[in-house]
């Protein structure tokens, strides 16, 4: 029998529903599914208000991958995706969502989701996706002001992240709090590129040096990549951190101790932001479109 | 007079012995962790290829990306200085000369005399370098050498949109995932690499003759779509990997002042 692989750079999948919550008295069901280049997320409001969700990795085709995440999300809900009354895509893969009525760019709908995530104080959102880098510039209610994105390169990104706990095998949630049991900082790897930041820390492993002090080069260096564009945009408080790398401790809080201020902190999941914001936009756009019915008649 | 150019890449560590301004031995070592003691080795290989004791050199030269580790070497050069000179010894007509390494990639213009007189570089970034196609042969399960053949039997031109080496594997994968053809996938690799490449060479101007030196000027899928890029033949010693180290033991020789 041949043996698995196994897969380091894995994270937690999961989904969810509020089972004190009965959607069948609601008003308003709307959903928003975000297909990233790397994970999926389907967030379901019932009245504006949180209901189901799921988080899950992208496949190989967009529109099944919505397809399933929603579905999942919908996991023992007894709800279809066709009981929902207007659905939102977004994400890399927004345009292939087959059951939405509408796509809406993953900047908008970050900043709105992170808004609602992390409370109105929110002026900066750093958005860490799988082959993306965003900073956005937002108003109080979530409204997007500017924004800076890097989607050429892996630098930087979660795909970076999942290369590096692949080469070290340390499974993707241990490798901030690893990164961070070191006693002294050492010299960042390549920041510009992740394949010489990769050969550069084979060469660390082969010097002898113990995985979590490479793990820290490693994440000096995304987070020196990660600095240069809040710098470059211009960082306004309060802070919030969406996407998958918003989990990573060793990421964060080497970002907090070069920015000298702590970001935004959540018990939600920010990697659910886009769709979450997605499921607003969606309800907004309900509403509208009820509402010119209505005159219509 | 003996002169020894050695040129340390990212990957291997070239050296060539030259007397009286013809190449008479070298030698390749494979990058190890310290770089001195591979440094050592290619030197020590390539006098005993040319028949020749350490006494016996009048002068050491180094360049390439680590060549302040070669502290026995009495003079450096810039790897562009290196080819440009190495590479009108063997090809006189040559006024661009393009190098692409396993990290590194570069265009440099240069005027009769072997002398630099533009030049543009990548060293950023490993998209356009010899470590791009190494990637995806090895997303495709091949020898690099393999995977250049395959290329040469595709007709076909698919993009791959991503620059970045780590998200252009992925793409590879879903390619493969989708049964493409796999001379199609290995030509839409080397069609990208070119592209990157030649890109960077149109930012100097490219002049006639152009040649082709550094490793990766043996793929001779990379050689085919670079031509097609740049709708121009390429010139192709038979050593490319040693136009570097040959040009840095001719400086020397000449006894040009050190970088």
């Amino acid at each position: 029998m041949a043996t698995e692989k196994k897969e380091y750079w894995r994270w937690h999948e999961y989904n969810w529903h509020d089972p004190d919550i009965d959607w069948r008295d609601a008003e308003i069901i709307t959903a928003g599914v975000d297909v990233g280049s790397v994970s999926s997320q389907a967030v379901i409001l019932v009245d504006g208000k949180i209901y189901a969700c799921a988080n899950m990795r992208t496949g190989h085709s967009s529109p099944e991958s919505a397809r399933k995440v929603a579905n999942w999300a919908l996991e023992g809900t007894g709800m279809r995706i066709e009981d929902i009354h207007y659905v939102v895509g977004t994400g890399y893969g927004r345009v292939k969502v087959p059951f939405a009525n509408r796509a809406i760019t993953e900047i908008a709908c970050h900043a709105r989701g992170a808004v609602e995530i992390y409370g109105n104080s929110v002026r900066t959102v750093l958005d860490m996706g799988g082959q993306d880098l965003k900073v956005i510039r937002c108003d109080e209610r979530g409204k997007v002001l500017n924004f800076l994105m890097n989607e050429k390169c892996a630098a930087g990104t979660g795909r970076g992240m999942e290369v590096m706990a692949d080469l070290l095998g340390v499974p993707i949630g241990e490798v901030g709090p690893r990164s961070l049991q070191v006693d002294e900082e050492p010299p960042p790897v390549s920041n510009t590129c992740v394949l010489f930041a990769k050969s550069e820390a084979l060469g660390l492993l082969r010097e002898g040096w113990p995985t979590e002090k490479v793990l820290a080069a490693f994440c000096r260096a995304m987070t020196d990549r990660v600095y240069a564009l809040l710098e470059e945009l211009g960082v306004q408080r309060d802070l919030a951190i969406t996407g998958g790398i918003a989990k990573n401790v060793g990421i964060v809080k080497r970002l907090e101790r070069k920015l000298g201020f702590e970001a935004l902190k959540t018990e939600k999941d920010p990697q659910l932001a886009g769709a979450w914001g997605a499921a607003l936009f969606a309800k907004v756009l309900y509403q509208k479109e009820r509402a010119q019915k209505r005159q219509a008649c | 007079m003996i002169a020894v150019g050695i040129d340390m890449g990212a990957k291997n560590v070239k050296a060539v012995v030259v007397r009286d301004g013809e190449q008479i031995g070298r030698s390749i070592f494979e990058t190890g962790f310290d770089r001195y003691v591979s440094a050592r080795k290619a030197f020590e290989g390539a006098l005993q290829d040319a028949d020749v004791g350490e006494e016996d050199v009048g002068v050491v030269v180094a360049t390439g990306a680590g060549k302040k580790v070669v502290t026995f070497a009495e003079k450096q050069f810039t790897v562009m200085a290196c080819n440009a000179k190495g590479i009108v010894r063997l090809f006189p007509s040559v006024r661009t000369v393009i190098d692409v390494g396993a990290e590194e990639a570069r265009a440099i213009r240069l005027d009769e005399t072997g002398k630099v007189i533009e030049f543009a570089i990548n060293e950023k970034c490993a998209a356009g370098a010899g470590a791009f196609v190494e990637a995806m042969a090895r997303a495709m399960e091949v020898e690099v050498g393999e995977f250049a053949q395959l290329s040469l039997a595709s007709t076909k031109a698919i993009p791959i949109n991503a620059q970045c080496v780590i998200f252009a594997e992925s793409e590879v994968v879903s390619l493969i995932h989708a049964e493409t053809d796999r001379a199609d996938i290995a030509k839409a690799v080397h069609d990208a690499m070119a592209a990157r490449v030649g890109a960077m060479s149109q930012r100097i101007k490219v002049q006639k003759d152009i040649a082709l030196v550094g490793g990766v000027a043996r793929n001779i899928g990379f050689v085919q779509s670079l031509k097609t890029f740049l709708k121009e033949d390429l010139l192709v010693p038979p050593d490319p990997e040693f136009v570097t180290a040959l040009g840095a033991a001719l400086l020397g020789m000449e006894g040009e002042e050190s970088d």
